[in-house]
């Protein structure tokens, strides 16, 4: 598919349906990141199933996170990053020498381990503040995308009465929420979660997990997480790194019961990490 | 759910957009590095204007405008150096009267004053520190003037009349009076940037101490001031460099009058006062040009000051240490 | 040694206290209505006013603003979300040290960059060299505030898609906007004070300014020229206005304070 590649804009249709054949949401090769001369990741490849929720487990330092932020090219904000290889998105390489950083943002959306609602902004604002910046400013469309991305989110009928109290009145669990709808209202095809649920209480974390559950239907999820159990209990395929390299990759099943690699079987069954 | 329809979600990643984004970027990035730039421009500027502007002077006179004490308009004679000894004996002096108490109530502020008077105290400092030379130089010539005249002046030259310093005529505005109401000025940003150099003093320090065994003072003298040695030098170059500016407050006490004297008594005059008194009234070009130059003199010796304190604070200083105002 | 060093504090806070009393006791007298509204009178008459001193104050801290504002909050801007560590360091520094010449210095170069061309005073000149003074001041302030806000919050927005100068203007510097306007409160308080820079731009005026380029009147110039005067009438109108002018000084100082203590933070 090399049609849109020159200003990347997605190819006119909807996310394959999740079967074997389909074509992967996320293809990387070879990819290795470096800061400077230190070298973060080493030789990952792997093939990220659309419609589905994959997690990435491993110790701290590991490299998960860089590898997640690799995916919307954030890691480029870190002075002295470097990146070998090649990720193409649904084919495309969002490396390419004339894609720009923000166009593949806009495609593959991202939530952080603390919430960030922006401070000045009431809830309403938050959700659709993607899409102002960005030149959409129709009432309309804002109006339908704001109630679409908050029900998506599980948050509608919690602020439906008070979309415009400032966003940070919500709980630390709405916020979050609200962070997730944030980044659905650009509609990306792919959702990057960086430890969404680490910094919340039991509650409001059953509560995401739930989220996620159900956004899969529509959308690619590529989750973070050092919470085996959680891994192991949402996701379709697990990634599990290790001081930079990918060890092992496959469906979460076979990680998690059979896995084929020493490593492996030692951090799930939390002999160290 | 279904996913709603592409057209808006093409339309925002048109390309357009794109040209449009890439040049707000850039533009914006090179607005900014402008703005930022302005610095240099404005130290360069200063530098040349102030250089431009003096050059008959500089040619007329040479070093000697350094080196004499002549300062004569109507002959077209100007050395300036009575104003570089009011200026050096005046911030002198100021230093002498504004360090140790400004240095003490940093200490007594961080370390020895209960808490209920922490707060208040550091407000009255920042207000001091907010009153224009103007003000405290309208108080200096009708309140403290007339009372060094008749109280301080006459007890000192009673007490201490045998040195030089304390003889000859009293007339209230003098170099001493001078040198009393730059102290008064530089003292809230002594006192305030020790007090930050002290904060920043590691807690650790003090524990040691006090694990062995020392009093309150002996930790202070020995965990904090010692540690912090270094910082407050810089604070008191700072200070310095604020008295050898300082223009309003001591043209209205010390009297004006560019002589070189031994007494502390007798009136002086600055590099900045006659700069201020003088400027409207320079007739001549030579005159004006040597008024520029005063300036250039006193503009190296600040720069040079301040840099100094600036290096300094920041290797010294401690995070919290903001060495403006 | 608490003693002594509680004696030291007391003593740097007598000249505050002495000088306030002093303002009040001998400057209360002369504020009147006729001080807020009236021209000065000609020489050796009493009575009369400064009402052109505070309005020409108020214009020169406009005309000010205009120039301080913009370069100096656009370069905080850039010394907070761009630039090398090297030149950002050569900047800062040069900042610092142009925070501590002499403000009297500050009057020579505008003379001669602005008065010398338009062949006189005014207030255009005036007001230039106090914008000069508060580019330095601002620039500092404005990139620490800018300093304070979480990363967090850039990278939420990027990570929408959001160009990068979208980012800074409408959600760092939108977050920071409070700190900004304090320090430029700041700013202003600290250069409405100043005399000697507009000794020989703003010059001063007996009368109303009808010009910006005619020199105009303005309330430390106005306390300064009436001290050093031989006239009983104006001592006491000095002191009106020094404590007018040190009231609204503090009353900006106060509403800095005020400003930033009410934050909201979760």
């Amino acid at each position: 598919m090399t049609t849109g590649e020159k200003d990347f804009t997605p190819v006119a249709k909807a996310q394959p349906p999740r079967s074997a054949a389909a074509m992967p949401a996320l293809t990387v090769k070879n990819l290795s990141v470096y800061f400077g001369t230190h070298q973060v990741l080493k030789n990952v490849s792997l093939a990220i199933r659309a419609r589905a929720v994959t997690a990435v487990i491993g110790p701290s330092g590991c490299g998960k996170s860089t590898f997640l932020r690799s995916l919307n090219r954030m890691h480029e904000l870190v002075p002295e990053a470097r990146m070998e290889g090649e990720i193409r998105l649904f084919g495309q390489d969002i490396y390419a020498g004339n894609v720009e950083p923000v166009i593949v943002r806009r495609r593959v959306g991202m939530v952080f381990q603390k919430s960030n609602p922006f401070p000045t902004m009431s809830i309403a604002d938050n959700v659709t503040v993607g899409l102002r910046l960005n030149g959409i400013r129709t009432r309309s469309v804002l109006a339908e995308r704001t109630e679409h991305s908050l029900r998506m989110a599980a948050l509608w009928d919690e602020v439906k009465d008070r979309l415009h109290a400032p966003a940070i009145s919500l709980s630390g669990g709405q916020q979050q929420r609200l962070c997730i709808a944030r980044a659905l209202a650009v509609q990306p095809e792919v959702l990057l979660m960086d430890e969404p649920a680490s910094a919340l209480d039991p509650l409001a974390t059953a509560k995401i997990e739930d989220l996620i559950l159900e956004l899969k239907k529509d959308f690619t999820i590529v989750i973070v997480t050092h919470n085996m159990q959680q891994a192991a209990r949402m996701s379709d395929d697990t990634a599990f790194f290790y001081l930079g390299e990918l060890v092992e990759f496959g469906a979460t099943d076979k990680i998690f019961t059979s896995p084929t690699q020493k490593r492996t079987e030692d951090y799930v069954t939390g002999r160290f990490g | 759910m279904a996913i709603a329809a592409e057209t808006t979600r093409t339309s925002a990643l048109g390309e357009q957009n794109l040209a449009k984004r890439r040049f707000g970027d850039r533009a914006f990035k090179w607005l900014t590095l402008l703005m930022a730039l302005s610095v240099f421009v404005l130290i360069v500027l200063t530098g040349y204007q102030l250089a431009h502007g003096s050059q008959l002077a500089l040619h007329k006179f040479g070093w000697r405008f350094l080196t004499s004490s002549d300062w004569d308009p109507v002959n077209e004679q100007f050395g300036a150096l009575p104003f570089i000894f009011g200026t050096l004996v005046s911030s002198f002096l100021a230093l002498l009267i504004a360090v140790p108490l400004s240095v003490a109530t940093a200490v007594f502020l961080t370390e020895l004053a209960p808490q209920w008077v922490r707060q208040p105290l550091t407000i009255f400092i920042e207000l001091l520190a907010a009153v224009p030379s103007v003000i405290l130089g309208l108080w200096g010539i009708f309140v403290m003037v007339p009372w060094l005249r008749e109280h301080l002046f006459p007890a000192l030259k009673s007490t201490l009349g045998f040195l030089p310093l304390f003889q000859g005529p009293i007339y209230g505005v003098s170099m001493l009076a001078g040198g009393i109401i730059i102290a008064i000025m530089i003292v809230p940003i002594i006192t305030s940037v020790s007090r930050e150099i002290l904060r920043s003093v590691p807690g650790l320090q003090r524990e040691a101490a006090y694990a062995l065994g020392a009093t309150r003072w002996e930790v202070t003298r020995i965990a904090v001031l010692s540690y912090a040695k270094k910082g407050l030098f810089g604070a008191v170059i700072l200070g310095l460099g604020r008295a050898l500016g300082e223009t309003m407050a001591v043209t209205m006490v010390i009297g004006n009058r560019p002589e070189i004297a031994k007494s502390l008594f007798a009136p002086g005059y600055t590099l900045a006062s006659v700069v201020a008194n003088e400027f409207t009234e320079a007739t001549t070009d030579i005159y004006l040009h040597s008024l520029f130059e005063i300036g250039l003199v006193l503009l190296g010796v600040t720069v040079l000051v301040n840099g100094l304190a600036q290096l300094l604070l920041k290797t010294f200083g401690g995070p919290g240490v903001k060495p403006q105002q | 040694m608490q003693v002594l060093t509680f004696t030291c504090a007391l003593l740097v806070v007598a000249p505050l206290v002495l000088v306030f009393y002093h303002l009040v006791y001998s400057g209360i007298g002369a504020v009147s209505w006729d001080f807020f509204t009236k021209l000065p009178k000609p020489v050796g008459e009493t009575g009369g006013g400064m009402a052109n001193a505070i309005v020409g104050t108020f214009i020169l801290l406009s005309i000010a603003a205009l120039i301080g504002v913009p370069i100096g909050v656009l370069g905080g801007v850039y010394l907070s979300e761009y630039g090398s560590s090297k030149l950002n360091w050569w900047i800062r520094f040069w900042a610092d040290v142009l925070n501590g010449v002499p403000s009297i210095i500050w009057g020579m170069v505008v003379y001669a960059l602005v008065v010398l061309p338009m062949k006189g005073f005014s207030a255009w000149a005036g007001g230039i060299v106090l914008g000069m003074m508060m580019i330095p001041l601002i620039m500092r302030t404005t990139e620490e505030v800018l300093q304070l806000v979480p990363n967090g919050y850039r990278e939420a927005a990027l990570a929408l898609g959001i160009a990068q100068w979208r980012t800074i203007v409408q959600i760092v510097v939108r977050t920071a906007l409070k700190g900004i306007v304090t320090g430029v409160l700041l700013a202003l308080a600290r250069v409405a004070g100043e005399t000697a820079p507009l000794l020989f731009t703003a010059f001063g005026n007996r009368f109303w300014n009808h010009n910006l380029s005619d020199p105009i009147a303005a309330l430390p110039l106005q306390i300064f020229s009436y001290a050093i005067s031989p006239y009983e009438d104006w001592h006491r109108q000095a002191w009106a206005g020094a404590l007018v002018l040190l009231l609204l000084i503090t009353a900006i100082n106060v509403s800095v304070r005020v400003l930033t203590r009410d934050r909201f933070h979760k």
